[in-house]
């Protein structure tokens, strides 16, 4: 972080010259060009080790990676993460709202369903729901207390889909209600009373002022939610049900070939997470209209102008006039 | 304006009390205005002014005394009982309805930040009164003209500067057709330079008829504009009168102390 002026004093420019022009010679960073040079050594160690080992099993990865059983995995992980991040937010938006009504009921049982449902551990709630038809055989649509108009066996209802379904979401819930709890609570008091002020109906408030407002704060946390989810879905193997990790160690079970396998689940769910990611940034840059002056660059116009600036770095002559 | 037609928007404010967690904030407040003028509330911080002018569109309910608006009250409804008279709370939805009536101006202009000042102005007509939105539109256009805003309709209001958003505010309570409008402290957090655009708005609706009132520490603007002064101290009404009676010929004490430190 200093810089090295060596030039000797007899080139000094006579005294009195403007300011303006003055070369200009910027600050030099040796502490990063070492640091620099010393991650690059060790990815080159990483890939190196990666390429040279015959142990990573390359062809194996390749030859697995777009597999069919494979990608009906993926797909069943992808459709998993999907309707449980649906349910979980749509329920966690509702349970949020009751949190914060004026009845003490309403936000009696939203505490205390957070409350139960955080408490519990996700593995074992799956289990309960995959056993819920050992509890009732039957499960009946009626008038409450009376009798019952459409009764189905609980199992043909709640396969083991279902319950992976039911476990995530109400599990996806809970944590749900928190983030969009909190969302709410960002927006300032004076939105509330300058929509209540103008007479707008309530559930306008709600999805028309405080909501839109809300997302700003809701969307980083809720992907971050919805990217937990993805991997988060590899739990419901203990169903036996065929998503992407679960195919995968059926695989390797098979072939006892571990490590190429659990390569190729990782290069899946990295793609995934991927998307979301990008999902992401275009979400914010939406819901961040009205509270940025300017909206931030998207990720290619930034590689570009980031680019550039090295390029016209290493191009142009040093000290040049700027 | 409707407003200077029908002469609508008169304020009857009768034996107001409100207290917050056991501190009285206004102690029996009685105060009128008529259609068609602008009291200014004057007083020092904590003297209940905002408090009052909240109490008028409900946004605080009183703990005693009530408000009526051209002879309805305000968040209540009268219905018999057993040969006398109970007062019904309003639901919800009408009490929303009755607030249109009013509009509010806030100090921190308290505007949408999701959305352009056009939808700012745009939203409760469309969503309140279910007017047609293309027909709200074209109103809002001539309001924000008005506050001299024509060419900044679809910005942000964080890309507009304080005096600006303001003028929006101004032209969103305005757009719901509201027969009497309440300004808190309009102008406190405003740069100085940027008060004047704003009372200059303020001066022009008043100078149409349009009933106001005004809580604000601009004694100059109070002066020219406003047909009566009302001074607050401490949860009450010291003295009101026209301009030249409460601010050049105070009778008591506290508005004598008050006018002195603030002019």
């Amino acid at each position: 972080m200093t810089t090295l002026d060596t030039r000797p004093a007899s080139t000094a420019p006579p005294a009195g010259t403007p300011f303006d022009q003055l070369e200009v010679v910027p600050a030099r960073h040796p502490g990063r060009w070492v640091a620099t040079a010393a991650v690059v050594v060790l990815l080159a160690m990483v890939v190196n080790s990666l390429v040279t080992n015959p142990r990573w099993e390359w062809d194996v990865v390749g030859a697995y990676l777009t597999e069919e059983s494979i990608v009906r995995g993926v797909l069943t992980t992808i459709e998993l993460t999907a309707i449980t991040a649906v349910v979980g937010f749509a329920l966690g938006t509702v349970l949020a709202l009751m949190r914060l009504s004026r009845s003490p009921l309403l936000r009696a049982v939203s505490w205390g369903y957070t409350w139960v449902f955080r408490s519990v551990p996700l593995i074992l709630q799956l289990l309960l729901w995959y056993n819920l038809a050992y509890l009732y055989q039957h499960l009946d649509l009626g008038i409450p207390f009376g009798p019952s108009f459409v009764s189905v066996p609980t199992l043909s209802l709640i396969d083991k889909f279902g319950a992976a379904v039911l476990g995530l979401g109400l599990h996806q819930a809970a944590y749900s209600a928190e983030i969009v709890r909190a969302g709410i609570l960002s927006v300032d008091q004076g939105q509330h009373e300058a929509a209540a002020s103008l007479g707008i109906p309530r559930r306008r408030q709600t999805t028309g002022i405080v909501l839109p407002q809300a997302m700003r704060t809701i969307v980083p946390t809720a992907v971050n939610e919805v990217i937990g989810l993805f991997k988060g879905t590899s739990i419901v193997y203990v169903l036996a049900l065929g998503e992407l990790f679960y195919t995968v160690s059926v695989i390797y079970g098979r072939t006892q070939r571990v490590l190429p396998m659990l390569v190729v689940a990782a290069i899946w769910y990295v793609v995934l997470t991927t998307v979301v990611t990008v999902v992401q940034y275009h979400v914010e840059r939406h819901y961040s209209r009205g509270a940025l002056r300017t909206l931030p660059p998207t990720p290619l116009q930034r590689v570009r102008s980031e680019l550039g600036d090295v390029l016209a770095r290493f191009g142009a002559p040093r000290g040049a006039t700027r | 304006m409707t407003a200077v037609e029908a002469r609508p928007g008169r304020v009857e404010v009768h034996g107001v009390h409100k207290s917050y967690a056991g501190v009285e904030v206004l102690h029996g407040v009685d105060l009128v205005v008529e259609p068609g003028t602008v009291t200014v509330v004057l007083g020092p911080s904590g003297s209940g002014k905002s408090t009052l002018l909240r109490s008028i569109n409900h946004l605080e309910k009183a703990d005693r005394g009530f408000i009526a608006l051209d002879g309805e009250l305000v968040g209540y409804r009268r219905k018999p009982h057993r040969g006398t008279d109970r007062l019904h709370e309003l639901p919800e939805k009408e009490l929303l309805r009755q607030r249109t009536r009013f509009g509010f101006v806030f100090q921190s202009f308290n505007l949408f930040p999701h959305l352009t000042a056009l939808d700012n102005v745009v939203e409760a007509p469309v969503s309140a009164q279910g007017r047609p939105r293309a027909e709200v539109e074209a109103e809002a256009r001539e309001l924000l003209a008005r506050v001299g805003l024509a060419d900044r309709a679809d910005a942000h209001p964080r890309q507009l500067s304080g005096g600006q958003q303001q003028r929006v505010a101004i032209a969103r309570a305005l757009a719901m057709r509201p027969a009497v409008l309440l300004f808190d402290e309009p102008t406190s957090a405003l740069d100085p330079e940027l008060v004047g655009e704003v009372l200059e708005v303020i001066t022009d609706l008043a100078r149409t008829g349009t009933t106001m009132i005004v809580v604000t520490h601009e004694i100059g603007f109070a002066r020219e504009v406003a047909d009566q002064v009302v001074f607050m101290d401490a949860g009450r009404v010291v003295e009101q009168g026209p301009p030249e009676q409460v601010l050049d010929d105070p009778q008591h004490d506290r508005t004598r102390a008050f006018l002195a430190r603030v002019l």
